[in-house]
């Protein structure tokens, strides 16, 4: 670095010795290995990954017998193995938005709370509340979804089935417990409120007091303030955290395999029990399946894999979309 | 409409620290004042109780009474956001609204002060940005971003908001502190200009520009560090730069401190 400097060249007999000296530093040498080769073994950890995931799906999905993306059946044994992802494509992605849909505005709501209007003695016990809630494991969740909360919104699925059955989502077409997508969907949007919260709450308490000043003295509101303000400069992180919590609510597991009645159909009724979720299938299937049982839950896997990746792609595209009006380049 | 501003009695405080003590002058409409003295000696402070932005700070509160022409803006049934509404500021470091374009930046105060036809709209900003000198800059890019311009150009923008709403008092925080000369003249021109329409009160470091700009000047000074900053004296500008009544002032004036 020192040898491509633009500034004209110090004169002086030790310049050389210093030159040389600073880039012969140990200390120098062992961080610049040590993190050269961190990244390299990210990068390698990586590709042995997505190697992986590829052999294996492509040997189950080649002796596929149907249509990988579009058949509502998991039957790798059977003969011939017939399996599909359709079902399972649906039911993380309706659950996921179900939880983002409930999960977003509450979690930017606590966090504008706790970053601008809580009294100091009430913001910090508040945030501390919010860490706890990311703290729980997921098995406690599901747990406590399937024990507490299936029972208590069986009354709310029946008084929206009964008011909002119109909508088609809300008719519930058959009977059973609440063990249904729209469970689950609330279930995820309370998993993923934390991420979601503390994400936001950092960035609206980074938004520089000159920005709120300047809306301040033109006579905003404290609402105005914040419109005007921190939103706009927090947008790229809200949605960054959305993001963030959009992983969790695709990726979760056990909470979900834990509420969730699995079955392999494809319902727009989201109130009715069954659907299934990528993580769910594999986590419910994984000990009894056969080696090519497991090779098509992989294949499923990457396409999980694959949908995070398209998720994520399209948040950095719409951030950068935007960047010159971005507060980062005041 | 430049209203007349008169405070009597005013103390600032940020929770228990007194910030400024008993402060009283009153500042003629058209006219330019400006307030000097060294660094911590509450000028600043003292400008932002002019128009209720002190007591945005948590634990700053005021006591006393300022009155713009004839109304408290301390009585207790005053809003302070209407206050800000009527008194302008403009701060040191240019802060147009990054994610809005020029125009939005302009016309931000109208938005919240109530609804404005399309047209309307464009007359006022065409209005304020020629009032702020930035017009034959930016008129082929109002949409692109404030964020965009060169940091002269983003506080004439700052002012141009400032003036669009037509308040009453623009106040200035070291406007040209964070510009360099040839910026800092356009914002001096540009204060001599405003002063016709407004009342203007700019907090300075440059002696210079006080001398340029003010036809008043106020000097402030603390008796040492903690202690509560004072009103010395306040003159017209020439009284003060060549004659000042008190020998504090003279000090500060010839560089002896500060």
């Amino acid at each position: 670095m020192v040898t491509t400097t633009t500034s004209p060249p110090p004169k002086g007999p030790d310049t050389e010795a210093r030159r040389s000296k600073s880039t012969a530093r140990p200390g120098d040498k062992i961080f610049l290995g040590l993190s050269r080769g961190s990244g390299i073994t990210l990068l390698v950890i990586m590709a042995a990954i997505a190697i992986f995931l590829t052999y294996r799906a492509a040997l189950a999905i080649s002796k596929d017998e149907a249509n990988f993306l579009t058949t509502s059946e998991w039957n790798p044994a059977g003969n011939p193995p017939v399996f599909g992802i359709a079902v399972l494509a649906f039911g993380t992605i309706v659950s996921s938005v179900i939880a983002m849909i409930i999960a977003v505005p509450v979690a930017i709501g606590i966090a504008l709370f706790i970053s601008h209007y809580a009294p100091r003695k009430l913001a910090a016990p508040l945030a501390y509340v919010v860490d706890l809630l990311a703290a729980v494991p997921s098995i406690i969740y599901g747990l406590w979804g399937a024990i507490f909360l299936v029972p208590y919104l069986d009354g709310l699925n029946k008084w929206l089935d009964e008011y909002m059955g119109w909508t088609y989502i809300f008719d519930k077409a058959s009977d059973g417990l609440a063990r249904n997508l729209f469970t689950v969907g609330i279930l995820l949007a309370i998993m993923i409120l934390p991420i979601i919260t503390n994400v936001t709450r950092e960035v609206f308490l980074q938004v520089p007091k000159m920005h709120e000043e300047a809306a301040l003295a033109l006579g905003a509101t404290r609402w105005e303030v914040i419109r005007m303000s921190v939103l706009p400069f927090g947008r790229s992180g809200i949605i960054s955290a959305s993001m963030l919590g959009l992983g969790r609510a695709l990726g979760e597991t056990m909470a979900v395999a834990v509420v969730l009645s699995p079955s392999f159909v494809i319902s727009g009724h989201l109130l009715d029990p069954g659907g299934g979720t990528f993580a769910q299938n594999i986590a419910s299937k994984f000990n009894e399946a056969n080696e090519f049982g497991r090779d098509a839950l992989i294949a499923s896997g990457l396409v999980l894999f694959a949908i995070t990746l398209l998720v994520n792609g399209a948040a950095r595209w719409i951030i950068a979309r935007r960047k010159e009006y971005s507060g980062a380049a005041a | 409409m430049a209203k007349r501003i008169d405070v009597s009695g005013l103390s600032a405080y940020y929770g228990a620290h007194k910030a400024i003590d008993d402060i009283s002058m009153t500042v003629e409409p058209r006219s330019v004042t400006a307030f000097i003295g060294p660094s911590g000696c509450g000028k600043s402070t003292f400008l932002r109780t002019l128009n209720r932005m002190h007591e945005v700070t948590p634990g700053g509160r005021v006591e006393g009474k300022v009155m713009l022409d004839d109304e408290n803006l301390y009585g207790s049934h005053v809003d302070p956001v209407a206050v800000r509404r009527t008194v302008g500021m403009v701060f040191q470091r240019p802060n147009p609204f990054p994610t809005m374009s020029i125009f939005d930046n302009v016309a931000a105060g109208l938005r919240l002060n109530g609804k404005y036809k399309k047209s309307q709209l464009n007359e006022i900003v065409e209005r304020s940005l020629k009032g702020a000198n930035l017009w034959n800059e930016v008129k082929d890019r109002l949409n692109k971003p404030g964020s965009g311009l060169s940091g002269g150009q983003q506080q004439r923008l700052c002012i141009a908001r400032a003036i669009a709403v037509e308040p009453d008092v623009l106040l200035m925080d070291e406007p040209c502190s964070a510009l360099d000369p040839i910026s800092t003249l356009a914002i001096e021109d540009l204060i001599g200009e405003l002063k016709e329409r407004f009342t203007i009160v700019i907090v300075t470091h440059n002696m210079q520009q006080a001398a340029r700009v003010s036809d008043r000047t106020a000097f402030f000074n603390l008796a040492a560090v903690g202690q509560p900053g004072k009103l010395i004296e306040l003159d017209d500008t020439e009284r003060i730069f060549s004659n000042p009544s008190v020998q504090a002032t003279e000090d500060y004036i010839s560089g002896r401190f500060g």
